[in-house]
């Protein structure tokens, strides 16, 4: 177990915009069922490496690494465009805290669904059509909103949809930014719920970004603490909470009610 | 195609106009797009679209393909929704007879050039002739992403999902695919096309034709093509295949059957008529002495609604006299459901 | 002292399931397979940057062993440093200084320093840990809660559901309270929750902080029960007992806390 190979490794990531630092020195692997939480405040670089690992930004420097489905380890950016984006719809997700930026808003629940299958070449409509309806109802989504467009649907309905579009090709890696923020508290228990559940019905890795240290320490394994763009502390997510080590993170624990 | 610097004399009016209005370096660089057009079947290709003395979505696109190409042999049709003689196909006809003087004409079979809004003509387009489409949106995946960045790369790298989901949207909506015009055709298994807004009823005339198809996007500056005999697919789901329109009864005028259709409206009283959208098929046929259920009382009386020439005109007028008993026997309108006008009209061929 | 092959059942299954597939090999020295946890010059400290960087020693120089079958209780008052080694024995708490070694099949692995994935499979096989508190996982029923570890050692939802109905039964939490969440149940039934969901598992070393607190006196006699059952079936355990009388029920030994004070 300990000596298998790491789904995603990044080495020496950074990331500059002009003479602005996003993030460096950034280090990591993830192995198939690991999920680690970045944590940190605004600003302090986790989006940006979240944008690296998930290839939505180019590195200044490092590199990061993914086992494909076929057990190659390939550098990601010696990927093809075409390559890049199947390894995106297929074999990852991405669930955006924003659901309009990770929808299609325009479209119905079942397109939304769909998309993915329809883009890796499914072309008959009742199989898509099922296959849908199989993932709406795996996300609390009533099969009778099939048709309907997510601009019908409550806040925690469209993350669920979200979810849902990104799970029906069964990635293996799926990256979350704030997945929960800007929910009620009672809607948000319900998402990290069912996230939990999928994580482990699937065996998912997940890298989650939350400036949320009760998401973390609900959803992750691992944690990495940032700060003005690198990496501070990192370990297991109970012993990073309940035994901070870095003033920054001792901080973050103490600000913050029943982590 | 040649186009001389100057036009004919003869025909220049008082304003002088350089050949087909644009200059020559603008249709350079108009052909220059065409070409590579043709040569990637599909792609639209960016050229620099002219202002031109009618306003956007009045056919500027197709006007500068047709002013790139046109030569003073050349022999002009124009149509609009299939007909010759509604304004804006008289107008772009009137404006390429005014500024390049070349011959204009309504039968689909002598144009060289046809610029078309909206169809294809019903007659066979043979090798040689050209047609030139007016695209008011070229871009087929518009609808479901609206970065432009973003709809180049998904055709560079034949990424299609997306237009898959307009079509399952289609089917979750209305329990088919009701997208029946514009409908989205893969060119030679390559690029996704939006045919321009022409029904779906004339795509399966798009593939493998022996004529040149050009079109024109003047306000989106764009110019794509499908070089002659070249596959063109319409998209569609392996359970909900794609259907051309079918119509159960044939054309109130000529009794056409296998055409596309449009509705006339008689009156406030719900009575209609159904007759071919292509006004030069529908005369011709008429002048062959094809007659439909409709044909006796409009013929003799040509009103505003009767969208062709009188078949009475034609050379080989109906052999049997226009009044045809069979006609007359139809008074009423035809059945759609039994498809009895097209006994009619079948039976006025067969003498 | 019962030889672990035999008497660890559940200890052997998993290692022979591990990637390692070879059936176990008899040890070459006996008291080592007998050892399950080997704590050496253990040290800890914490550092309150909040408070001006200001060092809070916990404990140092803390060496014991817990070999199979035996229940080791730490003694001393409160904070003298007990659950501070518990928590380090389990990896809730990071060590400064010395060793834990927990043993793991043919070896032992080491938890100072243990990667987060080992220390993670480390408490999926070889370490449970039953702690005062259940921090409650919204939405989540309690037969769930309580089938977690097994369904993580592999055993199916069925087997793992009925033996975590099993066990709530003995510890007499009526069935009405098993699909429900248990965020609204009173301090003894979590406590009980919590004692179901520590005992289900298979782990051979098992972690005991107060586990009969809040319970009375019929339902800590039920788990100084289980806890006899885990010590004949050879497991190892290591506790902290605040009743006295819970203690001298089950504890073989007393590790003194205070004797590590730092």
């Amino acid at each position: 177990m300990t000596t298998d190979t790491p789904l995603l490794t990044a080495q020496g990531l950074a990331k500059y915009y002009g003479h602005r630092l996003g993030c460096r020195d950034v280090d990591l692997t993830l192995h198939e069922g690991e999920v680690l939480a970045i944590v940190g405040e605004s600003g302090s670089g986790k989006s940006t490496l979240l944008g690296l690992l998930s290839t939505e930004l180019a590195p200044t420097a490092g590199r990061v690494a993914y086992r494909m489905r076929d057990g190659e380890t390939r550098d990601l950016a010696s990927l093809s465009e075409a390559e890049r984006r199947l390894l995106l719809r297929t074999d990852w997700g991405f669930v955006r805290q924003h659901a309009e930026q990770g929808l299609r808003m325009a479209v119905s629940a079942g397109g939304n669904v769909g998309e993915r299958l329809m883009a890796v070449g499914w072309r008959h409509y009742g199989d898509i059509r099922s296959e849908a309806t199989d993932w709406l109802s795996r996300v609390e989504i009533a099969a009778e909103r099939i048709d309907d467009d997510p601009r019908t649907f409550s806040g925690g309905m469209r993350q669920r949809l979200q979810i849902a579009r990104n799970l029906v090709t069964r990635p293996r890696l799926v990256f979350m930014d704030e997945p929960t923020s800007g929910l009620d508290v009672s809607v948000q228990a319900r998402l990290l719920d069912l996230i939990r559940q999928l994580v482990e019905e699937f065996g998912l890795a997940v890298v989650i970004v939350t400036h949320d240290l009760a998401v973390a320490r609900l959803l992750s394994h691992r944690i990495m603490v940032m700060k003005s763009g690198r990496v501070i502390e990192q370990g297991l997510t109970d012993q990073v909470l309940d035994d901070p080590r870095e003033p920054y993170t001792q901080l973050l624990v103490s600000s913050v009610l029943a982590a | 195609m040649n186009a001389p610097a100057t036009a004919p004399a003869s025909s220049m009016p008082a304003i002088t106009y350089n050949f087909a209005y644009l200059d020559e370096q603008t249709k350079r660089m108009i052909r220059r797009a065409i070409l590579k057009a043709i040569a990637i079947p599909g792609y639209q290709v960016p050229f620099a679209s002219r202002e031109m003395p009618m306003p956007y979505g009045w056919g500027t696109g197709g006007v500068q393909v047709t002013a790139a190409i046109l030569g003073a042999d050349d022999v002009l049709k124009v149509i609009d929704q299939g007909s010759d003689d509604t304004t804006n196909a008289v107008a772009i006809r009137t404006f390429f007879e005014t500024t390049a003087g070349v011959a204009t004409t309504t039968r689909t079979q002598d144009a060289t050039i046809i610029q078309t809004r909206h169809r294809i003509p019903e007659a066979e387009l043979k090798a040689g002739q050209t047609i030139v489409f007016q695209v008011p949106i070229p871009e087929p995946l518009r609808f479901l992403e609206p970065r432009e960045t973003e709809t180049r790369r998904l055709h560079g790298l034949a990424d299609y999902g997306l237009m898959q989901v307009k079509l399952y949207e289609d089917i979750a909506r209305h329990g088919h695919i009701a997208t029946t015009y514009a409908y989205p055709v893969k060119v030679e298994d390559r690029y996704v096309m939006d045919p321009s807004p022409i029904p779906k009823f004339d795509n399966p005339k798009m593939n493998d034709s022996p004529a040149l198809q050009l079109f024109g996007a003047g306000r989106e500056k764009r110019i794509y093509a499908i070089p002659p005999y070249t596959q063109v697919v319409s998209l569609d789901f392996e359970d909900h295949p794609f259907k051309v329109q079918a119509f159960k009864e044939p054309c109130a005028l000529c009794g056409a059957t296998g055409v596309y259709l449009d509705e006339v409206i008689l009156d406030d009283k719900g009575g209609r008529m159904f007759v071919c959208s292509d006004t030069d098929h529908c005369a011709t046929r008429q002048a062959e002495g094809h007659t439909g259920t409709m044909s006796a009382p409009y013929a003799a009386q040509p009103g505003p609604l009767t969208p062709s020439p009188s078949p009475a005109r034609g050379e080989g007028g109906n052999p049997t006299g226009i009044p045809s008993p069979l006609v007359g026997e139809g008074g009423s309108r035809p059945s759609r459901e039994t498809g009895e006008g097209f006994a009619t009209g079948e039976s006025g061929e067969a003498r | 002292m019962p030889n672990t092959a035999q008497a660890l059942p559940a200890a052997q299954e998993s290692c022979a399931g591990s990637r390692l597939g070879a059936p176990a090999a008899p040890s070459l020295v006996r008291d080592t397979q007998d050892l399950l946890l080997s704590v050496e010059n253990l040290a800890k400290s914490f550092t309150l940057h909040l408070r001006d960087g200001l060092t809070l020693p916990v404990v140092s120089g803390v060496t014991f062993d817990v070999v199979a079958g035996e229940c080791v209780a730490l003694g001393g008052p409160s904070g003298a440093g007990k659950s501070s080694i518990l928590k380090m024995v389990y990896g809730n708490y990071r060590i400064d200084a010395g060793s834990v070694r927990i043993a793991d099949g043919e070896a032992f692995a080491e938890v100072a320093g243990a990667e987060p994935r080992q220390m993670l499979a480390l408490r999926r096989t070889r370490v449970g840990y039953v702690s005062q508190f259940l921090r409650v996982i919204p939405r989540v029923s309690t037969l769930d809660v309580v089938a977690a570890p097994l369904r993580a050692e592999g055993v199916d939802e069925e087997t793992a559901k009925a033996r975590a109905g099993a066990l709530l039964a003995r510890l007499n939490l009526p069935e009405r309270l098993w699909s429900l969440p248990p965020a609204t149940f009173s301090g003894g039934e979590q406590q009980r929750v919590n004692v179901a969901r520590g005992f289900i598992g298979s782990q051979p070393l098992l972690l005991l902080d107060e586990p009969t607190a809040s319970l009375d006196a019929a339902n800590r006699q039920v788990v100084i029960d289980l806890i006899r059952e885990k010590k004949a079936a050879g497991a190892g355990l290591l506790g902290i007992f605040h009743d006295a009388e819970t203690r001298e029920a089950v504890a073989d030994r007393v590790v003194d806390v205070t004797r590590f004070e730092a």
